[in-house]
């Protein structure tokens, strides 16, 4: 995977370089004539649920993949802190899971992670239970249910202990009961001092989270504030437009 | 008509009694077929699976190079490993030449771009599904390769029966190297080739209803394996 650049903090604030997990210095990403991603520059901060809010083909998960390095920008730097270096993973929107059991996923995962074979079961246990999968250790992870499969890719995720961890609309098309059941393990998560960057178009969903919000429109940033701010007071006519249920074209 | 039919009941009768000859000619088949296959595989599978994962340059050179491969014709396989094993050859010390050993040779060089073509076709359809879920892993390319090799494990199960297919019924080759030497080097398909030329088509039709045998058996124990394993798998 290409390695996003490793901060160099002394080309930033020390108050910037301090609050940071990711930096997105000026990014541009194009696919034929279309400009997904149009200067792209944002400070994404170091604790909480960043979440970034935007409508369908906004560059939301182009931004994300970009992040973690799956895609390349045509230009611009996306630097990541170095506390987060090696530490980060991703979570998709339709989970592709390997064809093993649950059990075997999560061995799988835990072997790359570099997890000693000895230690994988009790760290299997663990993650089963974080992800209420009790039960169905022994059946094929790709015939659980969407809501499962998504609970078993977080888990999954989790298995490497990752520092940052990025999360492509995790809940879209779940329903209400699976999506409580991943906004859970997204909290719970949060609460163990993992970042946590959250792509969501819904609106109920990122006032529940968000601790801070970004909105992309037509791959620009438009607004990056307080979830509270942003809520209550958006500061651009798309934003406020948007959060009243209108369709941004 | 009557030939046939006569042809026919000895052949079955050799086969019944288990012949000495008989006996000899197909194990010995089935060893070199096996030991083929297995080589060809051991080297196959993981270049099918580099070649389907890894970039570099000359990389579609290559795919293209074993896919042609596949096609191999076998005298000319033949004639060159001779050369290679023959007294002035460069392995030529080696006394392989006219031995069993010449003719596994042989065969895993047919065998193994079989293999190498059938197994990165697979594997590059599984490594597209996978892709950004490995690399957000940060999965090495070692891991990468591990998990679609045994992720892809029933679908090469096809492969591996193509491999054994093309070494079962293959003659020319192991005919130059192996010389088809009586309790040595004789295995079906030459013992079948000279049995027809000398006119023993008692012997022939019996080594080549064991031959089809063989195959069809082979065939559906694979396949009755590979449904059963996919029952269990996890596809």
């Amino acid at each position: 995977m290409p390695k996003a650049k490793i901060l160099d903090l002394n080309d930033f604030s020390e108050q910037r370089k301090q609050q940071a997990s990711i930096i997105c210095s000026s990014l541009f990403f194009q696919r034929g004539k279309k400009k997904i991603l149009s200067n792209i520059s944002i400070t994404i901060p170091k604790t909480g649920i960043s979440v970034i809010m935007g409508p369908n083909g906004a560059g939301k998960s182009v931004l994300l993949r970009t992040i973690i390095g799956l895609l390349k920008p045509d230009s611009g730097h996306v630097i990541l802190n170095p506390e987060f270096a090696g530490k980060t993973a991703l979570v998709f929107q339709r989970p592709v899971l390997i064809r093993r059991t649950v059990y075997g996923n999560l061995h799988h995962a835990l072997g790359i992670a570099g997890v000693p074979r000895r230690q994988r079961k009790s760290r299997i246990e663990e993650l089963i239970a974080i992800g209420g999968l009790a039960g169905l250790e022994n059946h094929p992870a790709r015939s659980l249910s969407g809501g499962e499969q998504q609970r078993l890719q977080m888990v999954r995720t989790l298995s490497s202990n990752p520092k940052l961890i990025l999360l492509d609309e995790p809940s879209a098309s779940l329903d209400p009961q699976s999506t409580h059941a991943i906004e859970e393990i997204i909290k719970s998560t949060s609460d163990k001092n993992v970042k946590l960057v959250l792509v969501t178009h819904d609106i109920g969903q990122a006032k529940r989270l968000a601790d801070d919000v970004t909105f992309i429109h037509k791959g620009k940033i438009l607004e990056q504030n307080s979830s509270p701010d942003y809520f209550n007071s958006p500061s651009t006519p798309e934003v406020k437009s948007y959060l009243e249920g209108d369709l941004l074209v | 008509m009557n030939t046939l039919t006569e042809a026919f009941l000895q052949s079955f009768q050799l086969m019944i009694t288990l012949d000495e000859t008989l006996v000899e000619v197909v194990l010995l088949s089935l060893s070199v077929t096996f030991k083929a296959v297995s080589l060809a595989c051991l080297i196959g599978l993981p270049l099918g699976t580099a070649l389907a994962v890894l970039k570099f340059p000359g990389q579609k050179t290559l795919v293209v190079l074993f896919n042609s491969f596949m096609g191999l014709p076998p005298v000319v396989v033949g004639l060159v490993v001779y050369l290679i094993l023959s007294a002035n050859g460069p392995l030529g010390p080696l006394g392989l030449l006219y031995t069993p050993t010449a003719m596994i040779i042989a065969q895993t060089i047919l065998v193994t771009p079989i293999i190498v073509a059938h197994s990165r076709q697979i594997i590059v359809l599984l490594a597209e599904e996978y892709d950004e879920t490995l690399r957000s892993m940060q999965a090495s390319r070692m891991d990468i390769m591990g998990t679609l090799l045994w992720d892809s494990r029933f679908s090469l199960f096809t492969t591996v029966l193509a491999g054994l297919g093309r070494a079962f019924s293959e003659v020319g080759a192991v005919m130059i190297v192996g010389g088809n030497i009586n309790h040595f080097t004789r295995i079906m398909t030459t013992a079948i080739a000279l049995q027809t030329s000398r006119g023993d088509l008692a012997l022939a039709l019996g080594l080549g209803i064991i031959l089809l045998v063989l195959t069809i058996s082979i065939n559906a124990l694979a396949y009755g394996l590979k449904t059963t394993w996919e029952k269990h798998s996890y596809a």
